[in-house]
């Protein structure tokens, strides 16, 4: 058993440590530049229950169910499972639906963009921008009061639900009926993953530090901005370093590369950069308005977090959605449908950050 | 004494309504959590701010006391 870890060494080595399992989950069998993707892996599980028809994207990825399960165990250990819920849960599934419109144009998650970055897609560097941007706009909302009020306890099953919900996925993954999708060999990313006990192993391992560490890609710039607190960025830029040293010893080791500087011909990646920064502009303000990225999402569930759980279902169903009506980028680019979307989601969260916020009058 | 009842609201907002009460540059805060990130995100915040802090426990609900 872990002890608590204190201070920020505790994100640091928990940051680097998840960046060199990203890298290696490229190496054993994620697509490329893409060892971890909340959203990408929450589309994929999407297309695996038949959500979606994309058959090049359909495997339900035991990354997620490890992150799930891993946290909820390391809350149980910690006495910080606590059954929670009731904080405006509609509002937060349409949120999640919003991460994945602006995801899916930008073709990642904050983590992903991490991973391009280590993995030299200068691309990346304009969903920083936009990402960064979207904090800002959120944290200007926070300092006005923003709020979808209170969580209130709930009972056991409500908090305990989604891990179960896992576990069934998971059974479906490995039982493998006849309902349940996956991508043909050759047939695109969804084809493309490690074996299933290696990535459950890694969902596991990056739950439980996840988990321990508090560690958000939202929290980490929304806490430089409003409170100049740099704990939470820390583990983040470790997990950078960390999984671009392990992508350059990987490419000196096995001559294959895991690195390549440029913004063209990089994996599961569009060069479009005013689109890269709105899509992700998108994902990071509906998510600081959430709380949190995809992975503190995903982290929060497990702790029991049912306002969460309805986040990452409207991720969920944002996935279907964006397949089905051609809302999803490709390496080709945005598409003019994802365009709109991310334009009237834009407007959406604005709409929602508004009417929570200017509710206290400033002393 | 300001007492902030941040019971229920997860982070940041226990963080946000602690920055916003430390405006008014008093000695003495109380704040009421119930989660622990909350606890560990305002603990690091009133630090930061020169307060000492203790924190209290009775059943899951967290008092923070800042003092200067």
């Amino acid at each position: 058993m872990k002890k608590p870890l204190k201070n920020k060494l505790d994100i640091i080595i928990a940051g680097g440590i998840i960046g060199v399992i990203a890298s290696l989950l490229s190496l054993l069998g994620n697509p490329a530049n893409m060892g971890f993707c909340i959203a990408c892996f929450i589309r994929d599980t999407a297309g695996g229950l038949g959500l979606h028809q994309a058959a090049a994207v359909q495997y339900i990825r035991p990354e997620i169910i490890g992150i799930v399960i891993g946290s909820f165990a390391a809350a149980l250990i910690r006495k910080e499972f606590s059954p929670r819920g009731g904080s405006a849960p509609l509002t937060r599934f349409i949120l999640g639906f919003f991460v994945m419109v602006g995801g899916l144009m930008f073709l990642g998650c904050p983590f992903r963009m991490i991973v391009r970055l280590a993995g030299g897609d200068l691309n990346a560097l304009l969903g920083l921008v936009g990402f960064a941007a979207g904090i800002g706009v959120g944290a200007f909302f926070l300092n006005r009061g923003f709020s979808l009020k209170r969580t209130y306890k709930q009972p056991l099953l409500e908090g305990a639900s989604f891990s179960v919900i896992q576990v069934i996925l998971f059974a479906l993954l490995i039982s493998a009926p006849a309902f349940i999708y996956f991508t043909e060999a050759g047939g695109g990313p969804g084809a493309k993953h490690a074996a299933v006990a290696i990535s459950l192993a890694a969902g596991l391992i990056v739950g439980i530090l996840a988990q321990r560490t508090r560690l958000c890609m939202v929290g980490g710039f929304r806490d430089m901005y409003l409170f100049k607190d740099f704990r939470l960025i820390s583990g983040f830029i470790a997990l950078f370093v960390c999984c671009l040293i392990t992508n350059l010893i990987l490419t000196a080791v096995t001559g294959t590369s895991f690195f390549k500087l440029s913004f063209a011909d990089q994996p599961v990646a569009h060069t479009d950069g005013l689109w890269n920064a709105l899509g992700m502009f998108l994902l990071g303000f509906a998510s600081i308005l959430l709380g949190g990225c995809p992975l503190r999402q995903l982290v929060l569930s497990g702790e029991g977090n049912s306002d969460s759980a309805m986040a990452i279902l409207g991720m969920g169903i944002g996935a279907a959605f964006c397949h089905n009506f051609g809302l999803a980028s490709s390496a080709k680019g945005p598409t003019a449908n994802g365009q709109i979307a991310v334009i009237i989601g834009i407007v959406i969260v604005l709409i929602i950050a508004c009417a929570n916020s200017f509710n206290k009058k400033k002393d | 004494m300001e007492i902030i009842d941040a019971k229920g609201l997860s982070c940041p907002e226990p963080v946000v309504l602690l920055k916003n009460a430390m405006k008014s540059g008093e000695h003495e805060y109380t704040l009421i959590t119930d989660n622990t990130t909350s606890k560990e995100n305002t603990t690091r915040y009133g630090e930061k701010m020169g307060y000492t802090v203790s924190v209290s426990e009775e059943r899951g609900i967290f008092t923070l006391k800042f003092t200067k």
